[in-house]
């Protein structure tokens, strides 16, 4: 029955079993940790790093581990071919292709995506219906990628220019309204490709005005009372004071959303499958992987993937401390 | 290529085969969203009785073989799912019946993958039905496949052509026997738009080449296409080119060139891609109610073969199964909205039919397993299969057309039962997955884009695991 649920219960079922097994492994461990009490602090931190520990070992370590030395392989992970895979990805035109996207996303999106939610937080600051107005602009948010991508296929969605025939896409209508021609949006490309950046920006842009309108609300009134004094004028306000004082928010946000942005697939593999020249790193370890049967390649894109991800990691947490501190 | 068979009557659909199907859909918006949301909501197993024909009890004499197998259960995984499991449910019974055996049915959308890890888990089930030859060499490669009983070859060799015998066929021993067929060699027209400007079903390629000319001369675009499928796109025009390769080169070549004893961009397949594009990438001829060339690649698959009933588009090539996709209310028949005819081939005399399938692969022998895999190989399962479904077919000869339902399927099955036809199996099903779901797919659909043909063929060369 737990290798091959099937029926809903039958996975509810499971849930449960994992959720009383979680529950199980937790009670033991304070159950142990509570035989130590107060003499040997350093065993219970271990006891309670244990589990996270184990689980990221076997969730994480091993997996990564594993994926490195696969990288090194070729296509059914049979015999070793040194460096090859890395090499396919840096001449193949193929995989420079799904380079060059990515660099796309992930220069563009973290940029356009905080400079609006920036300029937004500032603009309804203080101002009547602020709720309303961030509400609007957050709602995108809580959307899941794949829908995301399934409301702005609508939106691009093409027909042609014929008689009898009526756009159903908004972009192409109001093309049409313009007295333009409606267009393949989602097939030439690169443009295609900063469409899909679009949906990206929609969604993060959110994210981005609510962490930082929490920055600047958390700015304490006495030092742009000051400011104001001095005579300070807007810009000045924004250049000298707001944006200081919101560095570190601002930074962490910018290294969330290029995190996210480098691992994006749903929208991609959503909208376009990768396909008229679209794909990035993660779409393609995917289709590499699972379709292509083609193991090693995907390995390898797996661990580029992982090596872009961790300066920007390590900057991020090292901002949070800094703020911290 | 996907193996999909539609269930006609409901108009609903659900996609069996191989991965590209269930992406195509769910590439697919508008169908993808009715259909997700229709199969969420039940994902398998459930041991729901459903209305239908109750089938008559069959001679138990050839189960008895095996022993009592009473109480004993079969588990069977498959990608066939909801509604399109039912049927196959239903079809067990008899057997069920008079053995006493007890099968536990497993849809999955995600079975291609699934599949492959659970074999090398060492979590296989009794049976899968394997909806390509390809992915049924990499089961076998695992180690874990078993090959098919002595009982079940019997029934092959009885009612199956030899080559559909040797796509269940790896390295020489026979491991999987054939279930369920479809036909991709046919052209969807609408009935009332030939009879009323006096056309005529062509029956070889000169012939549909002077209809198609005969329809521009009317003023019309007459053929539509679209390949659109999500991350699969690109199949359709993977099955065009196969159905030319076989057509202009003949099935001896074409096998050639599915097992790479012949160079991917060879002279033959640059002629049957050239061939295609005299009709696909010809601006007089498409793309009837869509657009211009470039829409082809625009356009989901689901809706390519629309505009039929809109009489904006005349001829459209693909499978089957794409019956399920007209509206609901289109009567699929000859005297019907719209129907098919055989894709003809070079000359009248020769037959070749491209198709797809699955195949019933066993990773244990216990006799109960062997018991159900006999029936499941023998005319008495394919005629009982053909009572209770609407939208399938068999290449089992000992079916009978009269318990098809529908027309579709009737003619596919005449095609698949003509002595004269030279069944071939969808190329790319057999080709490495670099090739056959990704390069040719990919390609081809930079191909309609406006790559030429040689660039096109030589990339899927290159891409061919060395």
């Amino acid at each position: 029955m737990f290798t091959t649920a099937s029926t809903t219960p039958q996975k509810i079922l499971q849930m449960f079993a994992a959720i009383l097994l979680f529950a199980a492994v937790m009670g033991l461990i304070l159950f142990i940790a509570s035989r130590f009490t107060g003499k040997r602090d350093r065993a219970i931190a271990a006891l309670y790093l244990l589990p996270t520990v184990l689980m990221l070992s076997v969730g994480l370590l091993y997996p990564g581990l594993r994926t490195i030395y696969q990288s090194f392989l070729d296509a059914s992970l049979k015999s070793f071919v040194g460096f090859d895979n890395y090499t396919t990805i840096l001449t193949d035109p193929e995989q420079l292709t799904v380079l060059r996207n990515t660099a796309f996303w992930v220069l563009l999106t973290p940029f356009v995506a905080t400079g609006v939610g920036l300029v937004y937080a500032i603009l309804v600051d203080k101002a009547r219906m602020e709720s309303f107005a961030k509400a609007l602009i957050f709602l995108p948010m809580s959307i899941s990628y794949v829908a995301a991508g399934v409301i702005w296929k609508f939106m691009y969605e093409f027909r042609p220019d014929q008689q009898n025939i009526q756009q159903i896409g908004l972009i192409n209508q109001i093309i049409v309204w313009l007295g333009g021609k409606p267009q393949q949006l989602l097939i030439d490309s690169p443009l295609n490709t900063f469409l899909l950046i679009a949906v990206m920006i929609w969604i993060q842009a959110g994210f981005a005005m609510t962490v930082l309108s929490a920055a600047i609300k958390a700015i304490p009134d006495d030092i742009v009372e000051a400011a104001r004094l001095d005579g300070v004028s807007p810009w000045g306000m924004f250049r000298f004071v707001t944006l200081p004082a919101i560095r570190p928010s601002v930074v962490v946000v910018l290294t969330t959303i290029a995190i996210g942005t480098l691992k994006v697939f749903d929208i991609v593999q959503t909208m376009t499958g990768g396909r008229f020249e679209t794909s990035v790193i993660a779409n393609e370890f995917y289709s590499q992987t699972f379709r292509s049967d083609n193991r090693g390649l995907g390995a390898a894109l797996a661990v580029v993937l992982f090596v872009l991800v961790i300066p920007i990691v390590v900057y991020n947490i090292r901002q949070l401390r800094r703020s911290e501190a | 290529m996907p193996e999909a068979l539609y269930d006609i009557g409901s108009g609903m659909f659900v996609q069996r085969g191989s991965s590209r199907s269930r992406i195509a859909l769910a590439g697919a918006l508008s169908a993808g969203l009715v259909f997700g949301l229709s199969a969420c909501a039940d994902g398998g197993d459930s041991e729901t009785s459903t209305p239908g024909t109750s089938l008559a009890a069959i001679d138990c004499s050839p189960y008895k073989a095996f022993g009592d197998i009473k109480g004993k259960e079969v588990t069977i995984y498959t990608g066939i799912v909801t509604p399109e499991d039912t049927p196959h449910k239903e079809s067990y019974k008899p057997f069920e019946q008079c053995t006493g055996a007890v099968i536990k049915y497993e849809g999955d959308k995600a079975f291609e993958t699934q599949v492959l890890i659970r074999a090398e888990a060492g979590n296989p089930p009794d049976l899968a039905f394997v909806p390509q030859p390809g992915l049924l060499q990499r089961l076998v490669a695992t180690g874990k496949a078993l090959p098919a009983p002595a009982e079940v070859a019997a029934n092959v060799d009885k009612d199956f052509g030899a080559d559909w015998k040797a796509y269940g066929t790896v390295d020489g021993k026979f491991y999987a026997a054939p279930l369920g067929a479809n036909v991709k060699s046919l052209v969807w027209y609408s009935p009332k738009e030939f009879a009323d400007n006096g056309y005529t079903e062509p029956t070889t390629l000169a012939e549909l080449k002077a209809l198609t000319d005969k329809m521009v001369a009317a003023g019309k675009k007459p053929w539509c296409a679209g390949i659109n499928s999500g991350e699969a796109t690109g199949w359709p025009m993977t099955d065009w080119m196969e159905d030319f390769m076989l057509r202009l080169s003949g099935p001896e070549t074409y096998d050639k060139w599915v097992k790479h004893e012949i160079p991917f961009n060879g002279p033959e397949a640059t002629a049957a891609l050239d061939a295609v594009g005299a009709y696909l990438k010809n601006d007089a001829y498409v793309n009837g109610g869509l657009g211009d060339v470039k829409s082809i690649a625009s356009t989901t698959f689901q809706d390519a073969g629309l505009p039929i009933l809109e009489g904006t588009c005349s001829l459209h090539r693909q499978a089957s199964f794409y019956a399920a996709n007209f509206t609901k209310g289109t009567k699929v028949a000859k005297d019907g909205d719209v129907y098919a005819f055989y894709l003809p081939g070079q000359d009248a005399t020769t037959k070749p039919v491209l198709g797809g399938g699955e195949f019933v692969v066993a990773f244990t022998d216990r006799p109960e397993v062997k018991a159900f895999q006999t029936y499941l190989s023998s005319s008495v399962w394919a005629n009982a299969k053909a009572k209770v479904s609407s939208g399938w077919v068999s290449a089992n000869k000992g079916l009978d057309i009269a318990n098809l339902k529908n027309p579709i399927d009737e003619l596919s099955a005449k095609i698949l039962q003509d002595p004269k036809a030279q069944f071939r199996f969808d190329g790319s099903d057999m080709m490495p997955a670099a090739v056959g779901s990704n390069a040719f797919w990919k390609q081809s659909t930079a191909w309609i884009t406006g790559q030429d043909t040689k660039t096109t063929l030589d990339k899927i060369e290159s891409a061919w695991p060395k």
